[in-house]
């Protein structure tokens, strides 16, 4: 509800890449995140990994099995010219036996890897929204809607994107260990041929990653670039087509595109340079392990199942240690997310409540006791502001735009603290009382009406207790609602949508006043709460409110002067104080600015009604 | 008005047309497919020089003959480096062609879209129609980039290890692939679910997004209401539901990979089973049968990759026809071939017996005759549907009528070329749009050399140099998107500046309705009596005022135009329309 008036205090936007990638210390806060990130799941972590090390133990078996088969049933039976039965039905069982290990070794990591990576996700995103519901008001105000949400998702996403890959590459770190200490048993002259080929390889990959990572993300703003460019033209597709720049627009738009396009061949050049490299290289491998390996069979030193397992294994190798690269390139976007992350959880200014239970019944009296309020920034907001709004009396916010009057009736509902003085409900300071007290004294409808994405009844009621369909209809009626909720499909069971996109702006103004007045708040806030109302309704709905049987106090912020006319008394503000109080009519006489502001008001109130519909 | 086809065309055809519109792409693509079989051939060095060094090398006739392994190894490196290199030069062929030819592409669709009328453009949500220019296109590239190579790669390695399996041993070949032609089927099936799965957690995706922008918008509401509770407990189902069905669809996917791995095992068996008894009756050596189970790692991994193209292909299809689709739709709305400049000077306006209807859908405007004469200001007002919007829309262009025709000065104005017509008729609609960039940025939209003093003049000729010097940055001010960082009614000053500086010779204005306070409102009549000074303009009226003050007030009603007068006159005509909108008005100001 509050949005979109303190846009001037966004927190500096980070920029990840640029500081991050000449960051040394990237590799060590990526490494503590992943470090957080398996103690927040530490089982699901064990099992992938378990997964993974017995599922490439499994791949490196095949070369075993390979290296087996040649020798133990393909040369006795080349040499005696008969299958031995025993051997083959050896190599099968094992195969069958390695083929089910390995299936499920497989299963194990995948699952467990993706399991971890989504309790990970669902823990922060939990933890970020109660951040959000924890946090005032003000903190919304100075973040952008876009930046909360992509918080929330994009933002968690990056920052656990290494957990997909981690447990294959534990696993791949694992095989490299047995593999070289396998190549060292067999023989010390293949071994030297895999120690050099390894670190070649990893190096590869981690060279290849780090410098994919930069420009990969740089590929993907520029296609968010290009996105919001096509978007923002076809929304202003008829300004364009009214201006006939349709060629400047293409122009523009090609511009980025062909940034994108240099962006991705870019990326394309990358590969180009690394992919047949990574994949030729173990080829190579191969072969002069198959060469090494002949000198050796021929020296003696190796029989011929070792020199097969050995140049099979060499060709096997190449595919995991690509897992390695995959965790090093996540892990700048990652620290990046991270670090949104935690601006979130250790942002601080949470209002605390007090325990004071207001029990009174019957219309409350509220109080501003010499208000003040600052904004972070600096600005004052409100000076000096004292007056009282007497049990059952109906007080008009008056006063040109920023003149205080929206800040007022979120002090008075406590969204936000005053930085001076003090507002009392009943005399009693709105900081002292607790929570539920509070809510359920007191009701706001705010300018811009906010509506769930969920059912006419679920909207209304918000789950309070007590609120049964009889007392809904009620608030409808005096609401002035319950006509067009009563001609919905489905009434009090209409799906209103997301933001109550099948209702009118009007409807949904009446929907949340309804909203306030079926809890029967003792203290009613309009801050110009049926400003896309028809003004009749308007002035129907407002009296209909003062004549109810379980009335309220009611701080009304208005504009149109017959909703003014309505107040017992109207306090009007100028540049964040009180300039002049008294009723309608003296202040119109008395009063130059007042007098001026609202007929100015009901000038271009009047006007845009002009081609509405005649009143019945 | 939908954008696409009705018929749908089947893959190879939208292929090929495909490549017919990026011909760029079809003149490189040969070549780079060629290079990629070479690489798919380079796989089989190790496995054809392992067989030939055991069986040629180490078991020839007449002992080990190492010459003959040396010359074999140093033959297998040299082919080895050949298909390295172009592996190399495939890949980069492959980015420069397709993303050069698909920027084209790119920019060939935004323009089409910006050519097709208002109406096809209305007929589409704004996310649909970047769609198009974006991820549809971006499908085709990923597609070609990976999937549409890798599929081109391993089908031909499928089919080399074929060929070379069958050579070894056409007994052992055939079991291969008797053994994995169900398999292909199984993942087959195995992905339809797998999709199915991932349908669920992009709609997840959607529900959670949702629920957290409704906590954070809403944030005020769930304050007041201290509905925190019940707020973060439906938080907490949506992100547990999104989080339920990513465990489902990894779970599925680890089963369909695992398919692929049990398969891999089972072909083994096969293998030496089959295999074993085949060199024990002399019809396979050892060195066949080793290259075979490397032949089978080459054979098996593919198949699994292709099977997952075959998906991603679809989509890259179906991405292509959208794309195409939108370049199928002839503008209905078209520059003229041979239009005519119009005539300098003040212009006139006449509309004869025109009709219209929107496409299925009733008539909304019935015969309208009419004239507006060179500088004169006219107001048309009329009830929320009457037909006064489509009027302004049809003197404008943005749409054709059904019947009848629209005259401007003396050329009917399906006759004025585009460039000419855009010049001289300017239209700003209710909701001026602004775009996400600077002050000066938006009002040079309007006309690209206008320097910056020459902007000041033109804010100060409307009255509004104080409104500029009070801005932050003055002409560099940031107007955020869709020029959020104003006020309603500062953006519909912009707008008017914009229509100031672009000098038509003929405005048609859309007045806006929504609430504007009273100290821009002042600005902006102040300003509005400026533009519309010297030229011929039509306001789509909102405010009594604004006919009062104009030569001539068009009445709409129902889609006729009802009546055609003097403001005093309409409003001595008692019981008119006109009349019946006046007294509302009279009413409304004395109210309260």
């Amino acid at each position: 509800m509050p949005h979109g008036k303190g846009g001037a205090e966004h927190p500096p936007p980070e920029n990840p890449m640029t500081d991050a990638a000449v960051d040394s210390s990237i590799l060590r806060q990526g490494l503590r995140n992943i470090g957080d990130m398996i103690r927040i799941e530490p089982k699901r972590f064990s099992v992938a990994v378990t997964g993974a090390m017995v599922n490439t133990a499994m791949h490196l078996s095949v070369a075993f099995i390979v290296g087996w088969v040649v020798s133990r049933v393909a040369v006795p039976a080349y040499e005696d010219g008969r299958v031995t039965v025993g051997s083959v039905a050896l190599g099968i069982g094992a195969l069958l036996g390695m083929s089910a290990l390995r299936f499920s070794s497989m299963c194990a990591r995948r699952i467990g890897s993706g399991t971890q990576m989504f309790r990970v996700q669902a823990h922060w995103r939990r933890r970020v929204t109660r951040r959000y519901l924890a946090l005032p008001v003000s903190w919304h105000q100075k973040h952008p809607t876009g930046t909360l949400l992509s918080n929330a998702n994009a933002d968690v996403e990056a920052a656990t994107r290494p957990l997909a890959p981690l447990p294959f590459a534990c696993g791949t770190l694992f095989m490299i260990l047995v593999s070289m200490g396998v190549f060292f048993t067999i023989d010390w002259a293949v071994a030297l041929v895999a120690l050099a080929m390894f670190p070649i390889l990893l190096t590869l990959n981690a060279v290849f990653a780090s410098k994919m990572a930069p420009r990969a993300k740089r590929a993907q703003e520029l296609r968010a670039e290009v996105s919001s460019d096509a978007h923002e033209s076809f929304d202003g597709a008829l300004v364009v087509k009214a201006m006939g720049r349709e060629t400047e627009e293409t122009e523009r738009f090609t511009r980025t595109a062909g940034e994108l396009r240099d962006a991705m061949i870019g990326v394309g050049r990358l590969r180009a340079a690394f992919e047949p490299a990574i994949q030729g290289l173990p080829e190579l491998g191969t072969l002069i392990a198959l060469l090494v390996g002949l000198a050796r069979y021929q020296a003696g030193a190796i029989d011929l199942g070792q020199l097969v397992t050995v140049s099979f294994m060499f060709s096997i190798l190449a595919f995991p240690i690509r897992a390695i690269g995959w965790v090093l390139g996540d892990l700048p976007t990652s620290v990046v997310g991270r670090r949104r992350i935690d601006h979130v959880l250790t942002s601080t200014g949470d209002m605390s409540y007090g325990d004071r239970d207001l029990r009174a019944a019957g219309p409350a009296r509220l109080e501003f006791d010499s208000v003040a309020y600052r904004y972070p920034g600096g600005g004052e907001a409100i000076r000096e502001v004292s007056f009282t709004v007497e049990p059952g009396r109906t007080v008009a916010l008056v006063g040109a735009t920023g003149s205080g009057k929206s800040t007022l009736a979120h002090l008075a509902v406590r969204l936000t603290d005053p930085t001076g003085g003090a507002v009392r409900l009943d005399g009693t300071d709105l900081r002292e009382l607790d929570h539920a007290s509070l809510a359920a004294t007191t009701a706001l409808v705010p300018q811009i009406p906010f509506v769930f994405d969920d059912s006419v009844r679920a909207n209304l009621s918000l789950d309070r207790p007590g609120l049964d369909d009889t007392r809904l209809w009620e608030a409808l009626a005096a609401a002035g609602a319950d006509k067009f909720v009563g001609d919905l499909e489905h009434g009090l069971d209409t799906e209103v949508g997301e933001r109550g996109t099948t209702l009118s702006g009007g409807q949904r103004q009446r929907l949340t006043l309804a909203r306030a007045l079926a809890g029967s708040p003792r203290l009613l806030l309009l801050d110009d709460a049926t400003s896309a109302v028809d003004p009749k309704v308007e002035s129907r709905i407002l009296a209909g409110l003062k004549n109810s049987s379980d009335s309220a106090s009611v701080l009304v912020v208005a504009y149109r002067r017959a909703t003014i006319a309505l107040a017992d008394e109207v306090v009007f503000l100028e540049g964040g104080r009180i300039t002049a109080r008294g009723t309608h009519r003296e202040l119109l006489e008395r009063h130059r600015p007042y007098a001026d502001l609202v007929t100015a008001y009901e000038q271009a109130e009047a006007e845009r009604e002009f081609d509405e519909e005649p009143a019945a | 008005m939908s954008l696409d086809a009705k018929t749908e065309p089947g893959p190879f055809e939208t292929l090929g047309r495909g490549l017919k519109l990026s011909p760029e792409l079809r003149r490189g693509l040969a070549f780079t497919i060629f290079l990629a079989a070479v690489t798919a051939v380079g796989r089989l060095v190790v496995p054809i020089s392992a067989q030939q060094v055991l069986d040629n090398g180490l078991f020839a006739d007449g002992g080990p003959d190492l010459p003959y392994v040396f010359g074999v190894t140093a033959l297998a490196v040299g082919v080895l480096g050949l298909t390295t290199a172009a592996n190399f030069w495939m890949n980069r062929r492959l980015f420069i062609v397709t993303e050069t030819s698909l920027a084209n592409l790119r920019r060939r669709t935004f323009r089409h879209i910006h050519d097709l009328s208002m109406l096809h453009q209305q007929g589409e949500r704004r996310g649909a129609l970047t769609a198009r220019v974006t991820t549809d296109v971006d499908t085709i590239s990923q597609f070609l980039q990976q999937g549409g190579m890798m599929l081109v790669t391993s089908s031909a390695q499928i089919l080399v290890a074929t060929v070379v399996m069958f050579v070894y041993s056409w007994q052992l070949a055939l079991a291969v692939w008797v053994v994995f032609v169900p398999v292909t089927w199984l993942i087959k099936w195995l992905q339809t679910h797998l999709a199915a799965a991932y349908t669920n957690v992009r709609r997840s995706v959607g529900r959670m997004l949702s629920a957290v922008s409704e906590a954070v918008v809403g944030a005020g509401v769930v304050r007041s209401y201290g509905i925190g509770g019940r707020t973060s407990r439906r938080l907490d189902a949506a992100i547990e539901d999104h989080r339920r069905d990513q465990a489902k669809a990894i779970r599925r996917s680890a089963f369909s990979f695992g398919a692929g791995e049990i398969v891999h095992f089972g072909v083994y068996a096969v293998v030496i089973v089959l295999g074993a008894y085949l060199v024990a009756n002399g019809t396979m050596t050892v060195g066949q049968l080793t290259a075979f189970l490397f032949l089978v790692v080459l054979f098996i991994q593919p198949v699994v990759t292709a099977t997952e193209m075959l998906n991603e292909a679809q989509n890259a299809v179906s991405g292509w026809r959208r794309v195409l689709d939108v370049l199928d739709t002839e503008p209905d709305v078209a520059d003229p071939v041979d239009g005519v400049d119009l005539p300098d000077g003040p212009l006139g306006v006449r509309f004869e017996d025109v009709r219209f209807a929107y496409p299925g859908g009733e008539e909304v405007l019935h015969g309208i005759d009419v004239e507006i004469r060179p500088h004169s200001k006219v107001a048309v007002v009329g009830e929320t549907g009457s037909g006064k919007t489509t009027f302004a829309k049809l003197l404008t262009r943005l749409m054709d009528p059904t019947s009848g025709r629209v005259v401007l000065g003396e050329t009917p104005l399906t006759d004025v070329r585009f460039a000419s017509l855009r010049g001289r008729v300017t239209m700003v609609p209710q909701e001026g749009f602004l775009f996400n960039g600077t002050l000066a940025f938006n009002i040079r939209f309007a006309r690209p050399d206008i320097s910056a003093a020459e902007i000041y003049v033109a804010f100060s000729e409307l009255g509004l140099s104080d409104w500029i010097d009070a801005l932050p940055d003055g002409l560099d001010t940031q107007l955020g998107e869709s020029g959020a960082n104003l006020s309603v009614g500062e953006r519909q000053l912009v707008s008017l500046v914009r229509a100031y500086v672009a000098d038509p010779d003929l405005l048609v204005l859309d007045e806006a309705t929504s609430a504007v306070d009273p100290a821009t409102e002042l600005r902006l009549s102040a300003a509005l009596d400026a533009v519309t000074r010297g030229r011929t303009t039509v306001i789509i009226a909102h405010r009594l005022s604004t006919a009062e003050t104009s030569d001539e007030v068009l009445v709409f009603d129902d889609g006729n135009l009802v009546q055609h007068g003097r403001h005093d006159e309409l409003v001595e005509a008692g019981g008119s329309v006109y009349a019946g909108l006046h007294g509302s008005w009279i009413e409304q100001t004395r109210s309260g």
